[in-house]
């Protein structure tokens, strides 16, 4: 079965990430597919590779960047929450005339008609938030 | 393309935190991408269409306007709990557009009817 | 239809808004596997959703939160594995945020 995973929270405040994490390594584990998870609202925060947590503590965005590499997924970060939020990839620091960038890798940012999309094409979609 | 039913579940308040805005994009995309939405308030929801936000002195932006626009991409299915408007003292006159009061059980009857459920 | 909870019944009504409003299943995760702690207020009422719901709680949740002794009776307890199988075997879910 296809799944799509909707991240709205950001990291190390509330419990959602970590629970959809936890989610998506079962969704995987049962050899079902992950068709994309999508970031919205402050869930854009999972994507900046400038977190730096304490050593005894889970890196949140590591833990993504290393399950989306392994599982070859697709994680998108909704543009216009990244904007307001300041998650930024190169085309944005262009256009919008930053002088840094801190999209981590493998995740991308992109409309969200990409949630839509996530919704008709995956067989479940499930959120995460608070 | 594939035509999916989509249902956006309001239960906060406005202004308060962001989602009923978020959730509003939402609901307009998905209607642009010809899907079969609708929209459910419940709860605090309700107060997200109630009329007259001044949002002035707050400096936020306020979403009257974008509800009445919602016409114009075909999202007409509008529903209101009715408990929720009583509950704190609303009607159906005090709010911005036109809606379907129904009753919780009624709303939770669509909602089962849905392929996609987002609550914000 | 899978109703997914995250919120303490203490802070936040949204199982009292899925027993007015739904059928079906409901999972609790998160802050909301307070609710299945017995000898809380919320007891009596997941008891008596106990008829009309199927009640599933995230034990990795339970676990966490120190309440794994004093689960209510009829509660389903899952892992992440069974929250997925959930899902899947619900047609549509909804996450009362």
């Amino acid at each position: 079965m296809k799944f799509a995973i909707l991240v709205s929270e950001g990291p190390y405040t509330h419990q959602a990430t970590d629970t959809a994490f936890q989610f998506a390594q079962a969704v995987l584990a049962k050899g079902h597919e992950i068709f994309r998870v999508f970031f919205y609202h402050d869930g854009v925060y999972n994507a900046t590779r400038l977190t730096t947590p304490p050593q005894d503590d889970r890196n949140i965005v590591k833990r993504w960047t290393e399950l989306a590499k392994a599982n070859n997924l697709d994680m998108v970060v909704c543009v216009a929450a990244a904007q307001r939020r300041g998650i930024v990839d190169d085309g944005e620091m262009q256009r919008n005339g930053k002088d840094a960038t801190n999209l981590a890798e493998p995740f991308r940012i992109s409309g969200l008609g990409q949630l839509i999309e996530a919704g008709i094409q995956a067989d479940r979609l499930v959120v995460f938030g608070d | 393309m594939t035509t999916k039913q989509f249902m956006i579940v309001n239960r906060k308040a406005p202004y308060g935190t962001i989602y009923g805005w978020e959730a509003l994009e939402v609901v307009l995309i998905a209607a642009a991408f010809e899907q079969d939405v609708s929209m459910a308030f419940l709860d605090d929801g309700v107060y997200q269409i109630k009329k007259g936000h001044q949002t002035k002195g707050i400096e936020i932006k306020a979403f009257e306007k974008t509800f009445r626009a919602l016409e114009d991409y075909d999202v007409t299915k509008i529903y209101v709990d009715q408990e929720s408007l009583t509950e704190r003292g609303l009607t159906a006159d005090d709010l911005t557009i036109p809606v379907e009061v129904l009753s919780r059980a009624e709303i939770g009857k669509r909602m089962e009817e849905q392929d996609i459920v987002l609550a914000f | 239809m899978l109703h997914i909870i995250n919120k303490s019944p203490y802070d936040r009504p949204a199982l009292d808004s899925v027993l007015k409003t739904g059928t079906g299943t409901i999972l609790l995760i998160e802050d909301g596997v307070y609710a299945v702690a017995k000898g809380g207020a919320a007891e009596s009422k997941v008891k008596a959703a106990l008829g009309k719901f199927k009640i599933y709680a995230l034990t990795p949740d339970i676990e966490a939160r120190g309440i794994a002794d004093r689960v209510t009776d009829g509660v389903i307890q899952v892992d992440y594995a069974g929250f997925v199988d959930l899902v899947a075997e619900n047609k549509t879910n909804q996450s009362w945020l």
